[in-house]
């Protein structure tokens, strides 16, 4: 059917108090994406993957997941999916066999049928040979394969990964990107991450929802969004950046310019030209350049375009606007 | 899904958990057995019972009561350390009923805390006190399950509520110790003021105790049978409480 989609959320909401963790979210997402949720912790990501795996319940708006409703049906929406939670949620004292097997039983595999199963998906995440070890004697990539195993037991159309390279390190979370592409392209299963880290949102992903403060506020292939911004990101560590702001600004090369994390910020046509004639101008009006970064627009640009902070270690008094001066020039 | 294959699946959790924790079986054995040997030994020297018998026999179902409920309240920890682990959200993400879930947790509570009681009656019996007959052990076997399960569903529908797994045996036990004490356990309530008898004829222990006693020594305050009932309608409750807390539990 060409109309169904794998996951459609209507305005879904989600309140805690006066807390809107998630904030009337439109979402479609097609069978067989690897569908991004990329945004700060405290975006409320992990909230939105909850509701739509029915852990919890909504207070406004609907989705269907798996082409249930979430609130109607939320039996045949856990059939059909998959969740990776961000928390470990295995049992260590059984063996990683036997969280499989509990995993199967729960879910209706019969005898042979779950027996064949579980080999299989020890075998995709690379498993097979410590199956029979309590889970407490497992790494934490060790953990985290055995958790995406047991996500695919049944089956699932959809899988959710909620922030799935967390606290791995660089070679584990590379082992476990190939695993989800693996994954996706094998066992043929819709994907749904979330996660924080721009490279993996970049590297995995077919589109990418640009989330914060429980809101979509960009959304597309990540190609194609960093695409948008066209030109290099030039940024300039300066005492009292607010004090160049308005003169950069000014300047006809660049396009936008403000104050992140300290630093001026500029998005320019050409970056290498206009490195020497933005130190001149800083120099003219009595600052020094301690430093210049160049680069290509990355996601997390894409990320500081539309809400002005960055995505990492976001501090609480990141949210509060830098002052007029902070705003894009237009 | 079929209610029985979730139901063992839970049960069977249970078990290889309680399997690989071999202190928790020493433990939970060592401790009745000093019950009945010094202080039901040293009591029974001390006091004589109305009608012959020994205050250890009378003490004897009475420990077997107190035992099952200690270990069958606590076993609800379970909950909270799979709230902790955060194994509990995989088992509520399941497409099954949360009934189920709870009624497979008791099951496997029950079992253990039956298996515990079995030791019990050989620690009696080498006490020269076996159950008098075939059907009496199995009215005991029927008491001991129908009062593990109560107080395992118990212990579950608290727990469905709580977070903190180092605090639920200090509640628990705030709310064991006046049942055990009001269970006639120790001393007959009979024999009791009125204001207590009146407070112990609300207990649901009370009528596991003399139920066992009634198999054992075939004297009791009540027919058999009304012990049986009552407590089987405790049991109904307990499951109904928690299959609704179960419902309403969060991850």
């Amino acid at each position: 059917m060409k109309n169904s989609y794998a996951i459609e959320t209507r305005g879904l909401t989600k309140k805690y108090g006066d807390l809107t963790a998630v904030n009337r979210v439109n979402l479609k997402i097609n069978p067989g994406e690897i569908f991004g949720l990329l945004g700060p912790n405290g975006a409320g990501k992990t909230t939105l993957i909850h509701m739509l795996s029915t852990i919890l319940p909504p207070t406004g708006g609907t989705a269907k997941v798996g082409g249930s409703d979430i609130r109607k049906n939320p039996d045949s929406v856990r059939r059909a999916i998959g969740i990776v939670f961000q928390e470990p949620s295995l049992d260590n004292r059984l063996t990683g066999k036997e969280n499989l097997d509990f995993h199967g039983r729960m879910y209706g595999l019969a005898g042979t049928q779950r027996e064949e199963r579980i080999k299989e998906v020890l075998k995709i995440v690379g498993l097979s040979e410590r199956a029979g070890n309590l889970v407490q004697n497992y790494s934490g990539g060790m953990k985290r394969r055995l958790e995406m195993a047991r996500g695919l037991m049944h089956r699932p159309q959809i899988l959710f990964l909620d922030e799935p390279t967390l606290g791995l390190d660089p070679q584990t979370r590379r082992a476990v990107w190939d695993q989800i592409r693996m994954l996706n392209t094998v066992e043929k299963v819709t994907i749904i991450l979330t996660t924080h880290y721009i490279e993996e949102a970049d590297y995995l992903c077919n589109r990418v929802a640009i989330f914060d403060r429980g809101r979509i506020v960009e959304l597309g292939a990540p190609k194609a969004l960093k695409d948008a911004l066209k030109g290099d990101i030039v940024s300039l560590r300066v005492a009292t950046p607010e004090k160049f702001l308005k003169v950069l600004q000014k300047a006809p090369f660049v396009k936008n310019a403000k104050v992140v994390d300290d630093s001026l910020y500029l998005r320019v046509d050409n970056g290498e030209r206009a490195i020497p004639r933005l130190i001149e101008i800083v120099a003219a009006n009595g600052g020094q350049v301690q430093g210049a970064n160049l680069s290509r627009p990355t996601l997390e640009d894409v990320f500081i375009k539309h809400t002005g902070k960055t995505i990492r270690e976001e501090k609480p008094d990141n949210r509060v606007p830098f002052g007029p001066g902070s705003h894009w020039r237009r | 899904m079929a209610a029985t294959q979730v139901i063992y699946t839970m049960w069977l959790r249970e078990m290889k958990w309680f399997i690989r924790a071999k202190s928790r079986m020493a433990q939970s054995i060592v401790q009745p057995f000093l019950w009945l040997a010094i202080v039901g030994v040293g009591m029974s020297s001390a006091f004589t019972m109305p009608g012959g018998t020994s205050y250890l026999q009378f003490m004897a179902p009475g420990i077997i009561g107190m035992s099952l409920i200690f270990s069958s309240t606590m076993l609800g920890v379970s909950v909270l350390w799979d709230k902790q682990f955060g194994f509990m959200k995989e088992i509520l993400v399941a497409p099954v009923s949360r009934t189920h879930i709870m009624l497979g947790k008791a099951l496997g509570g029950m079992t253990i805390s039956v298996l515990q009681g079995v030791i019990l009656i050989f620690a009696v019996g080498l006490f020269g006190f076996w159950p008098p007959s075939v059907i009496a052990l199995l009215q005991i076997l029927v008491f001991m399950a129908l009062v593990s399960l109560s107080f395992v569903s118990l212990g579950l529908a608290i727990a469905a509520r709580m977070e903190d797994p180092i605090a639920f045996p200090v509640v628990m036990n705030f709310l064991i110790m006046p049942l055990f004490f009001l269970s006639g356990a120790l001393f007959p309530i009979s024999m009791a003021p009125a204001w207590m008898k009146a407070a112990a004829s609300l207990n649901p222990l009370m009528y596991g105790v003399d139920g066992l006693r009634a198999a054992f020594l075939g004297t009791s305050q009540y027919p058999i049978l009304v012990d049986f009932g009552i407590l089987l309608m405790f049991f109904v409750a307990m499951i109904l409480i928690g299959g609704y807390l179960f419902k309403k539990m969060k991850a």
